[in-house]
């Protein structure tokens, strides 16, 4: 299994341009992140499913990560709850109460409201985050941010940890057998404290393992002449075509119309259907 | 000869800040244009620090004091940048996987153009010419992982000759090949150097392999210092190699050990030019004096698999059928060209991977539902890389690591550490840092983790990858020690003397399947199974051919006999 691992399939999203795929995960996510309104943010989660299954990514390889974003946004709503169960009273300025909890505490419909739209809102977000790194070509990735003016090197450090990704992940495996081997109990029989602790013992070997392949690898890029000019070429590189156009022209219009909804409509960034 | 050196060394000395000595001592070396080079040494001897020097790693990467001069095409180093030498020189690291910096074959070939600034469609076009002359011009889209060992190689000779380089310099080129694919490797590079006239420096170690193909002058390195600049046929014929920790090419031990004194006359650098006619019956009577080795009786099996199949994806099958025995006490050989299962038989043995189809038997007992634990304590696991295993910052701690996560109690792990300790020969260092050990140290430390949990059969993966004769030995006779102590050792390995040295049996494999389980002298003298496991003929083969020997298989068979014998082994225990 691959993950986090860019796959070459011929699709449209896979034909975009990196860079012009990272300006519309950014207009969309300002713009859900600026919008407390419900129905446009179920809307780009709608949109963002629809790209996911043009771009053919397939549940297996996401599974995982789709397990861990949900735990963490649970996490987060059930938390954010705890602390201030009187938000959404404050924002919506009604109260509609549920049932009671805790004695003096109460839950409102304010208040599942807000936390339901919170969740969402970060919901809708990871399948673009999911998109951008299962789709991008991380060397012509690192040309399109060096074409915007980012530093070669900087651009090319991040297309080598894209590009790593996966080789890191295939060696915790390997180092992870081969400690359980020994007697180290990864499953969900442990405690939760003592799986930590032997992670601990796979991760030692990995960093000793990849601090050589690094040491390995700055030194061939250097023996080929990296760093030697202020500029350099891309093997990869690509022009932008109509498709990058169109691209950024759907999501501009997303954007903007996002935040007219919420200035005009609205005319608050919540939406509230209790008044 | 009066042309002028294009890499020229005077009274220089090389002193890493890091180390108490200089690891490099009053060098003096001229190497002219279109000459081909080879430096031997053994590990730690400098070799590898003189290649740095040449092309411009030291200074520009690891800091140290020079003195004397180095000028390459007239330049002095200490004045040039890496990036003016890279112009000079390509150099080709050992580690194919490690230095492919592209995503694709094209982009990791564009790599140095890319960093000169030249335009989109003129580097296309020039990454096509060179890929060309590597033959890989029609993997110039795949990845690395879609590769071979071989390939990957071509893919980085090809990303420092699309610069147009004067020398190429060849750190180690066979070190991580197999043998067919190390002997294509030297072909490369002759043909590369027949063609172009280009200056080929390559240090390396495995002296035989590189004698596959002509070489102008060995430079015998030790110590720090040049200790001879010798054709190869002076180099073989003088008692230097074995001074020095170097092995010499199999045909002649074979000679030597006939008793024949290897002399210059008989061009004895490569196995090619070899003049036998001189000592024909020397040879031809050693081997008939020497008396086979009884057969011994077959211990009882201690693990057996019977038409294992298993598939990652349940599509294509990774390894068919697979049915052999093991002995109990046995040293054994699995080999096999990369992806041919090696390493996942070794998955389905330690348990990583569930058998999908047969069996797998210890002492009798199906042991296919047994967990990776409690595997364990049957089948210990050692692998390539010695940083995959190690996680503790004490030896101690490192070795107590196993029984401590079997909650065995601290006053029962004490002696029982001791122990391996002393077989281990790491007694004086037990409460070492693990960073105070040298490579094959570390090595020892991994065995030690595995062998205090006191399993009944070891599997080391490439046990001796990358070291030097002198470590190769070393590691190697520890290992016969701890299989006289009843442990069933399994070596994944494509080292062709290890095979031949130490494992009398070996199983190969090839696309997952078992095309031979038998002797080891038959294995490397039979062309077929050669070719399917990409191994190459021994030379011992070669010179019992051409000394009028016609079974070649029994002479490689009474050569492995004789060295056991002297070394005072018997083949099985």
């Amino acid at each position: 299994m691959k993950l986090f691992s860019y796959n070459v399939i011929d699709t449209p999203i896979h034909k975009l341009s990196g860079l012009t795929k990272l300006i519309c995960f950014f207009f969309l996510t300002f713009a859900v992140m600026f919008s407390y309104d419900i129905r446009t943010i179920l809307g780009v989660m709608i949109f963002s499913f629809v790209i996911l299954r043009i771009s053919k990514i397939k549940y297996s390889q996401i599974r995982l990560m789709i397990i861990y974003v949900l735990i963490f946004l649970v996490t987060n709503a059930v938390i954010s709850f705890l602390f201030s169960p009187e938000e959404g009273v404050a924002i919506y300025g009604t109260r509609h109460d549920l049932f009671n909890w805790f004695g003096s505490n109460k839950v409102t419909l304010e208040g599942l409201f807000y936390l339901f739209t919170k969740f969402f809102k970060y919901a809708s977000v990871i399948p673009l985050g999911i998109i951008f790194l299962l789709t991008t070509n991380p060397s012509e990735f690192a040309s399109s941010l060096n074409s915007v003016g980012i530093n070669y090197k900087a651009a090319y450090a991040v297309a080598l940890t894209l590009r790593y990704f996966p080789d890191t992940q295939r060696n915790y495996q390997d180092i992870g057998l081969a400690q359980q081997a020994r007697g180290l109990d990864l499953s969900h029989k442990a405690k939760f404290s003592e799986r930590f602790k032997n992670a601990v013992l796979i991760v030692v070997p990995l960093i000793f393992s990849t601090l050589d392949r690094i040491d390995l690898i700055s030194n061939a890029m250097d023996l080929r002449g990296f760093g030697k000019k202020k500029k350099r070429t891309w093997y990869t590189a690509r022009k932008m075509t109509r498709l990058d156009y169109l691209a950024l022209f759907i999501s501009a219009i997303v954007f903007f119309g996002i935040i007219s909804v919420s200035v005009f409509i609205n005319q608050s960034r919540y939406y509230n259907p209790f008044i | 000869m009066n042309r002028k050196p294009v890499i020229e060394f005077k009274d220089f000395t090389f002193h890493y800040h890091s180390q108490a000595e200089p690891t490099l001592y009053d060098i003096n070396l001229k190497i002219f244009p279109g000459e081909k080079i080879l430096i031997v040494g053994p590990s730690g001897s400098g070799k590898s620090t003189l290649g740095h020097c040449i092309n411009g790693l030291i200074p520009f990467s690891y800091k140290g004091k020079i003195s004397g001069s180095l000028t390459v095409a007239g330049l002095e180093t200490k004045d040039q940048d890496i990036f003016n030498l890279s112009k000079i020189i390509g150099t080709v690291l050992q580690d194919a996987d490690g230095q492919f910096v592209g995503l694709t074959v094209g982009e990791d070939i564009a790599f140095a153009l890319e960093n000169d600034n030249i335009i989109q469609h003129e580097m296309h076009e020039r990454v096509r010419k060179v890929a060309q002359m590597v033959d890989m011009e029609s993997f110039l889209a795949s990845s690395p992982f879609e590769l071979s060992g071989g390939q990957k190689q071509r893919t980085s000779l090809a990303g420092v000759m699309v610069d147009d380089v004067d020398i190429l310099l060849f750190d180690e080129p066979l070190a991580n090949l197999d043998p067919a694919t190390g002997k294509t490797a030297i072909e490369i590079i002759d043909d590369i150097h027949k063609n172009s006239n280009k200056t080929i420096i390559i240090i390396e170690h495995r002296l035989e392999d590189v004698l596959h193909r002509e070489i102008d002058r060995v430079l015998v390195i030790n110590d720090g210092r040049i200790l001879t600049d010798m054709d190869p046929h002076e180099l073989v014929s003088s008692p230097i190699l074995a001074e020095n920790g170097i092995r010499e090419p199999l045909y002649i031990t074979a000679m030597k050990y006939a008793g024949v004194e290897v002399k210059r006359e008989m061009r004895p650098g490569y196995i090619t030019t070899l003049e036998t006619e001189e000592f024909k019956d020397t040879l031809a009577n050693w081997y008939e004096g020497i008396k086979a080795e009884d057969q011994q009786e077959r211990k009882s099996p201690i693990l057996e698999m019977n038409d294992v199949s298993f598939s990652y994806d349940g599509l294509r099958q990774t390894v068919t059928d697979i049915s052999f025995q093991i002995q109990e006490g046995e040293m054994i050989s699995i080999v096999g060209k990369n992806g041919a299962g090696k390493s996942t038989l070794s998955k389905l043995l330690c348990g990583f991977e569930k058998v999908v189809d047969g069996v797998i038997q210890y002492d009798g007992q199906d042991i296919i539902d047994k967990t990776i634990k409690e595997r364990a304590e049957i089948i210990g696991l050692v692998m390539q890389n010695p940083n995959q295993m190690i996680s503790k910052p004490m030896i101690y701690d490192e070795i107590a690591l196993g029984l401590r996560l079997r909650n065995v109690p601290e006053e029962e792990i004490g002696p029982r550490i001791e122990k391996v300790l002393k077989v281990c020969g790491l007694s004086p260092c037990r409460s070492w840092p693990i960073s105070a050990l040298s490579y094959g140290q570390k090595k020892r430390v991994t065995i030690a983790s595995i062998l205090v949990l006191d399993p009944k059969i070891i599997i080391l993966d490439e046990p001796t990858a990358g070291q030097d004769f002198r470590h190769y030995t070393e590691i190697m006779e520890f290992l016969v020690d701890v299989n006289k102590l009843g442990v069933t050792i399994i070596l994944i390995t494509h080292d062709m003397h290890l095979m031949l040295e130490y494992t009398p049996r070996a199983v190969v494999l090839s696309d997952g399947k078992q095309v031979v389980d038998t002797a080891t002298s038959e294995i490397l003298t039979n062309s077929d199974v050669i070719k399917q496991a990409n191994l190459k003929e021994t030379s011992l083969f070669i010179l019992a051919h051409m000394v009028d020997i016609e079974d070649g298989t029994n002479f490689v068979q009474r050569f492995i006999d004789y060295e056991n014998k002297r070394k005072n082994r018997g083949v099985q225990r």
